[in-house]
């Protein structure tokens, strides 16, 4: 009896831990979405790609349609080459869809936003997405407008 | 003058020794998994002693380390109105440093000195001398159920700190301070990973488990038989514990976040 | 007494412990099926004479041989199945405190056998019933005396029906009636089931009673042997202190110390 006790606590002690494994896996972490690896490729040339990482979102007005699985750079272009995985269920984008960088909120991660274009193809494996935009990066924008600001400060002057 | 280094150099040599002895110790133990697979009533016995009383202790304190953080972590990121990330900085610091830490750390006072001081008195009351007497070996009858069961159950302890103590963090960032919902558990889940968090804390939590355990028996098998030693023995069980946990701990965040 | 072949032959022991020097050129032999009592003033390694002999200790110098066996050359596995053959009832018993009674004396039946547990059932009742202790069986050894503790570990250390059994100070700590309980139980064991026993004390008169030869060792030397009797006969000065319980004579009253004189005044000169 005591011995039944005893294997009956230390099985609900295991369960509990594995299931507290189990919550770390599915609502903490990212392993949820992780499973998903089926679907295809597509890739996307940019200038500058500011803070997007290897994960970082992919979206279509702003729902997740896959992510970013490899961030290269081309020595030739000297451009960054970026490799992105959309989830099967999502095979109707245009061909001329052009691939933005976004930030989500000010300081927030960036990901990568697709605006659909109107062409009848859609793109499938091993595309490659031709009009893109670059991330906007914090100084660049920063200076432009102290330069504008510094420009009609001197023309009103004049 | 000579005698303060004739004394340094022997308490460094009796260091040593014992440094060796623990590592002779630790292979024996090792060894002593052939005899622990076909009696698994020894291993259960000894989960239950280490594992499921250490429970209510872990429960507890994850619960509220985790709503701490999401206290003091919502003050510091409303100040950048970046309280959406709440459920980041909570899941983070939980599941990569402070569940394995923690729990390793109480664990070497709740489970790791009662074992010191269990062996220290078996050995004191012969126990150790009888079973040997009798033709058993002590390390593998005693010590390598109770190794092993501190093993299995440092990873599923600190995995269960870090739960509750998510869920601890939620109530607080969420019910409390008006958080919303959504955004903490989705900005959680899309930024921690599993294989580079989750996996990571439970590789040390698994490292924690083996030096946890493995010192308490030490300072156990290895104490002067007085009551004045077994003490002494506890205590640097504590100590001992409490110091590797932490410096692996910076040895294992350095080798795997390092870049 | 030398028509009765050894069990155990004890040939010029040395062992020290850190920089003192415990047994310097011990011969001793125990005859089979015979009570052997080896006795001595406290701290003459008594005790560590039953770990010398068990095996748990290794002499610097000598041999000792258990049933024509060298008991320190013996491989691990051999030593075991050695030790199997030999009981050893610690000074405090030594039981296993999370097991009860019955469980304690089970203990060496389940590690080293694998009879039906019907069967161990009926070896341990009958084991605790020679001690007179059937009705304890469900006890946990912290609720039981010193004494019924000791009887406790004895029928623990004839469970696996050893060829001999060594017994650490089982008079010490005993109020008359169980030290006289011990004693009978030590004879009439031995007897009955022809063992052989070696009996580790200082407790001379319950000692001599029970024991058929006795070995009395004093400064790392058997000072003196022979039966009770003779013993209790000896001319030798240390034996005859130690059998009538003298306070001082050559085995001195004070530890080891310069004169008294001399202690105080370097304390005067130290000062």
């Amino acid at each position: 009896m005591k011995m039944r006790q005893l294997e009956i606590t230390v099985g609900a002690f295991m369960a509990a831990g594995l299931v507290a494994l189990f919550f770390l896996a599915m609502q903490v972490s990212n392993l949820a979405n992780i499973t998903t690896s089926e679907g295809y490729e597509i890739t996307a040339r940019f200038d500058n790609i500011g803070g997007l990482k290897v994960r970082s979102p992919v979206s279509m007005a702003g729902v997740r349609i896959g992510r970013v699985v490899d961030i290269g750079y081309d020595q030739k272009s000297f451009e960054a080459v970026v490799t992105m995985l959309i989830e099967p269920d999502y095979n109707q984008i245009p061909e001329d869809t052009i691939a933005k960088i976004y930030t989500s909120g000010l300081l927030g991660e960036q990901y990568v936003g697709l605006d659909p274009g109107g062409s009848m193809e859609s793109l499938e494996q091993g595309s490659e997405i031709m009009i893109t935009q670059s991330a906007l990066v914090l100084e660049e924008i920063i200076g432009q407008f102290l330069f504008s600001q510094a420009e009609e400060n001197a023309m009103t002057q004049e | 003058m000579l005698d303060l280094l004739a004394d340094f150099g022997r308490k460094g040599v009796e260091a040593f020794e014992r440094l060796g002895r623990g590592h002779l110790l630790f292979l024996q133990i090792l060894a002593g998994i052939t005899s622990l697979l076909p009696r698994p009533g020894l291993l259960l016995t000894q989960i239950h002693s280490i594992g499921v009383r250490t429970v209510t202790i872990i429960v507890v304190s994850g619960l509220f380390v985790g709503m701490v953080l999401s206290l003091q972590g919502y003050y510091v990121l409303s100040q950048f109105a970046a309280e959406d990330s709440l459920g980041v900085m909570v899941a983070a610091s939980l599941v990569r440093e402070l569940g394995p830490v923690v729990t390793a750390l109480l664990f070497a006072g709740r489970a790791g000195s009662a074992l010191t001081a269990e062996i220290g008195l078996m050995k004191a009351t012969e126990q150790l001398s009888g079973l040997e007497m009798m033709a058993v070996d002590p390390v593998r009858r005693i010590l390598t159920p109770r190794f092993f069961a501190g093993f299995i159950s440092m990873p599923l302890l600190a995995a269960l700190f870090s739960a509750v103590g998510a869920i601890g963090g939620y109530f607080v960032g969420v019910g409390l301070l008006g958080v919303d919902e959504g955004a903490f558990w989705s900005q959680m889940q899309s930024k921690i990973d599993w294989n580079e968090d989750v996996i990571n804390g439970v590789i040390k939590s698994l490292v924690f488990g083996v030096i946890c355990t493995w010192i308490a028996l030490f300072q156990g098998y290895d104490t002067v038989p007085t009551s004045a030693g077994v003490s002494r023995s506890t205590t640097r069980t504590v100590v001992h514990s409490a110091l590797a946990v932490l410096v692996l701990d910076f040895v294992l965040t350095a080798l795997m976040f390092g870049d | 007494m030398n028509t009765v072949p050894s069990l155990i032959k004890i040939r010029n022991l040395h062992f020290s412990r850190g920089d003192r020097s415990i047994f310097n050129g011990v011969d001793i032999d125990i005859p089979r099926g015979k009570v052997t009592a080896i006795m001595g003033p406290s701290g003459t390694g008594k005790t560590t004479l039953l770990k010398l002999i068990g095996g748990q200790l290794r002499p610097s110098q000598g041999t000792i041989e258990v049933d024509g066996q060298n008991v320190h050359e013996l491989s691990r596995k051999a030593l075991f199945e050695l030790r199997m053959r030999m009981g050893m009832l610690f000074q405090t018993g030594a039981l296993l405190t999370d097991l009860n009674v019955y469980d304690n004396v089970a203990y060496p039946l389940r590690e080293h056998t694998n009879l039906p547990e019907s069967m161990i059932r009926r070896l341990v009742l009958m084991k605790l019933e020679a001690v007179g202790l059937r009705g304890a069986r469900d006890l946990m050894p912290s609720a039981l005396s010193g004494g019924m503790a000791r009887r406790v570990a004895l029928s623990r250390a004839i469970a696996l029906d050893p060829m001999m059994v060594m017994y650490d100070e089982p008079f010490t700590g005993q109020d008359p009636i169980s030290m006289g309980v011990l004693a009978q139980l030590v004879r009439r064991l031995n007897d009955a089931a022809g063992l052989t026993s070696i009996l580790v004390s200082h407790d001379v008169e319950e000692t001599s009673s029970i024991s058929d030869l006795v070995y009395v060792i004093n400064g790392g030397k058997v000072i003196e042997q022979g039966t009770p009797k003779e013993l209790a006969d000896s001319t030798s000065a240390s034996v005859r202190q130690f059998m009538s319980g003298l306070p001082d004579g050559p085995v001195g009253f004070h530890y080891e110390a310069p004169t008294l004189e001399e202690d105080l005044l370097s304390m005067r000169g130290g000062n």
